[in-house]
């Protein structure tokens, strides 16, 4: 994937994984199943309002708390092409490149951009356009390593090329 | 410029004479562990990737424990495979119901976990080891999966934050009122992708249970790992528990550290967590309001551990919990459960009026055995008191150590054992 477009939905600090995918639902592990409950938490229009290639914004520590991967995984279900945070927590952060779910540090586009703006986002340089405002930023371009991993969609096809 | 404890350990399992913060590197694992949450996931994934096997049959570990004994149909269907898998592969470590525990109180006690061990987990508190002076930390199910594979896993690495603790701990304080102190100094961010590195002479008069509740706390301010230095007491730990070989590390002198804190350990109070963050905390001296509440649970990998049950019994025994308060209590593992039967610790706790449940994690993540209704609140021994996290997203959740979530069932509102 070499960029996302999409609208935005906005959401503060400390963004959890139980909100994101609360643990009732956690005895599934099909991730359609699990997209018809990301954000319900913390939004509960979210799964009906999301179109194909949306994007997350959030402020700090985005995906705080539980491992589960089911949190990245319901976003990716969802439809959201691209999550933009001012920071991640290392799980979160893991977890989204090992399942191939594009996701971009990057503290001034996180503060600015705002709910219901379509934004852009180039992989390759790291640019993101806030299209409605007509502002740019420079994302925090990924590690060589990292990016191979992206490049392959997941850690497994990853794995499985070396 | 030295290294940290933290790098030392991961320089060795990467084959490197020394690593530095920032660095990736691709590190040779001695355990992966996953629950009945996270391994069928991993499960899948690792039935895409072009391997034979496990890595390594002794050097994984499957715990159900999150939602067992099976809450639901689709629960057990998880567990099945993970039952399955574990067959297949051969797995020495599987651990069924019966000889179970809550997974960070299990392995340390089952001796799968020693000093110098690189440990990953799919379950956000598999830095509990660092208890030991292990590097353990949390990954997701398709690193557990990789590491499952290949016995590897990738780690940029950590800078670190050090804490100095001196002092002794006051009477009801314990290592819960250090870590949620320490969290509520630095925030839920405060370690993001760091270690937390605990040294000084205050670490002696802090038991083996305060200092795994410590480091299981490291993740909820968003380290990376949290480690302690090995001293007598681990050793005798390790040597009571294990007959694996442990590897002692010491951070160098000259290690640069980002951050530095002292904490006076005699100067720490009760001290709790208000609802939505393990940040927002105060001292039990500055509620001054009384906050009812409706439900008490002792247990969790933060805090069902005996010296837990030990502290709980001695508040409860010879009082009863408040009219109407639901007090549940789950020992951490079976081998905790025996030894507080054997001491009469589930007698104090039920002639009180608790319950005592086998081990599992249900309640701690609003899975089941505890959930709350619209309204409710709770103190928990717990870790995490988010929005929605054991029940309803209008319930609330305080954190607390064993003696103030005591206190507060007898009480029926928050409290502490100095109060009662």
């Amino acid at each position: 994937m070499q960029s996302a477009k999409g609208t935005v939905f906005k959401y503060g600090d400390n963004v959890d994984t139980d909100v994101i995918i609360p643990a009732r639902y956690l005895n599934s592990s099909d991730p359609a199943e699990l997209a018809t409950h990301c954000m319900e938490d913390i939004d509960k229009e979210f799964i009906h309002k999301v179109n194909k290639g949306d994007i997350i914004v959030a402020t700090k520590n985005f995906g705080c708390g539980s491992s589960r991967e089911h949190a990245p995984i319901a976003i990716k279900a969802a439809g959201v092409s691209c999550v933009i945070a001012e920071t991640f927590a290392r799980i979160f952060y893991r977890n989204a490149i090992n399942i191939g779910l594009p996701i971009i540090e990057c503290p001034e586009a996180a503060q600015a951009i705002e709910a219901g703006d379509m934004v852009e986002v180039n992989f390759d340089t790291g640019v993101i356009t806030d299209v409605t405002k007509g502002t740019a930023y420079k994302g925090q371009a990924f590690p060589e390593f990292m990016q191979k991993i992206i490049d392959a969609e997941g850690l497994v096809n990853y794995i499985n090329r070396k | 410029m030295g290294m940290t404890m933290t790098q030392k350990i991961l320089a060795a399992h990467a084959g490197l004479d020394r690593v530095e913060a920032g660095q990736l590197i691709e590190a040779g694992l001695d355990l992966v562990l996953g629950n009945d949450i996270t391994s069928p996931v991993a499960i899948k994934e690792m039935e895409k990737m072009n391997v034979d096997g496990v890595f390594h049959k002794d050097k994984i570990a499957l715990v159900p424990d999150h939602f067992v004994p099976n809450k639901d149909i689709k629960s057990a269907e998880h567990c099945k495979c993970v039952r399955e898998f574990a067959k297949r592969n051969e797995i020495t470590n599987y651990f069924e119901v019966g000889e179970m525990g809550i997974e960070h109180a299990l392995l340390p006690e089952k001796g799968l976990t020693v000093a110098g061990d690189v440990v990953i987990g799919a379950d956000s508190h598999t830095c509990t080891y660092g208890a030991l002076g292990a590097f353990s930390t949390g990954v997701g199910s398709t690193d557990m999966a990789a590491g499952m594979a290949t016995g590897k896993a990738w780690f940029k690495v950590p800078s670190a934050i050090r804490f100095h603790l001196t002092g002794k701990p006051a009477e009801w304080v314990s290592g819960k009122d250090v870590i949620l102190h320490i969290i509520g100094m630095i925030g839920v961010d405060g370690a993001l992708y760091k270690s937390m590195e605990f040294v000084g002479d205050g670490i002696q008069n802090l038991s083996m249970d305060d200092r795994f509740t410590i480091a299981n706390m490291a993740i909820e301010a968003g380290g990376k790992n949290g480690i302690f230095p090995v001293d007598d007491l681990a050793v005798a730990y390790m040597k009571e528990h294990s007959t694996k070989e442990y590897k002692i590390y010491e951070a160098d002198e000259d290690a640069v550290y980002d951050e530095e804190y002292t904490i006076d350990l005699s100067t720490l109070r009760p001290t709790i967590a208000f609802p939505h963050l393990p940040e927002n905390t105060k001292t039990i001296d500055e509620i001054t309001e009384d906050i009812v509440i409706d439900q008490v649970v002792i247990g969790s990998c933060t805090n069902g551990r005996l010296d837990d049950l030990r502290t709980a019994a001695k508040v409860l025994e010879g009082r009863h919990v408040a009219e109407g308060m639901r007090c549940i209590v789950i020992p951490a593992t079976q081998a905790i459960y025996l030894q507080a039967m054997d001491e009469g610790l589930l007698k104090i706790f039920i002639e009180a009026g608790a319950i005592v449940s086998t081990p599992t994690c249900g309640p701690c993540l609003g899975g089941y055995m505890g959930i709350l209704a619209e309204g409710e609140r709770c103190v928990s021994t717990t870790n995490r008191n988010f929005v929605g996290r054991m029940g309803h997203v209008d319930s609330e959740i305080y954190l607390a150590s064993p003696a103030v979530a005591a206190a507060s069932a007898v009480a029926g509102k928050i409290s502490c054992p100095c109060r009662l």
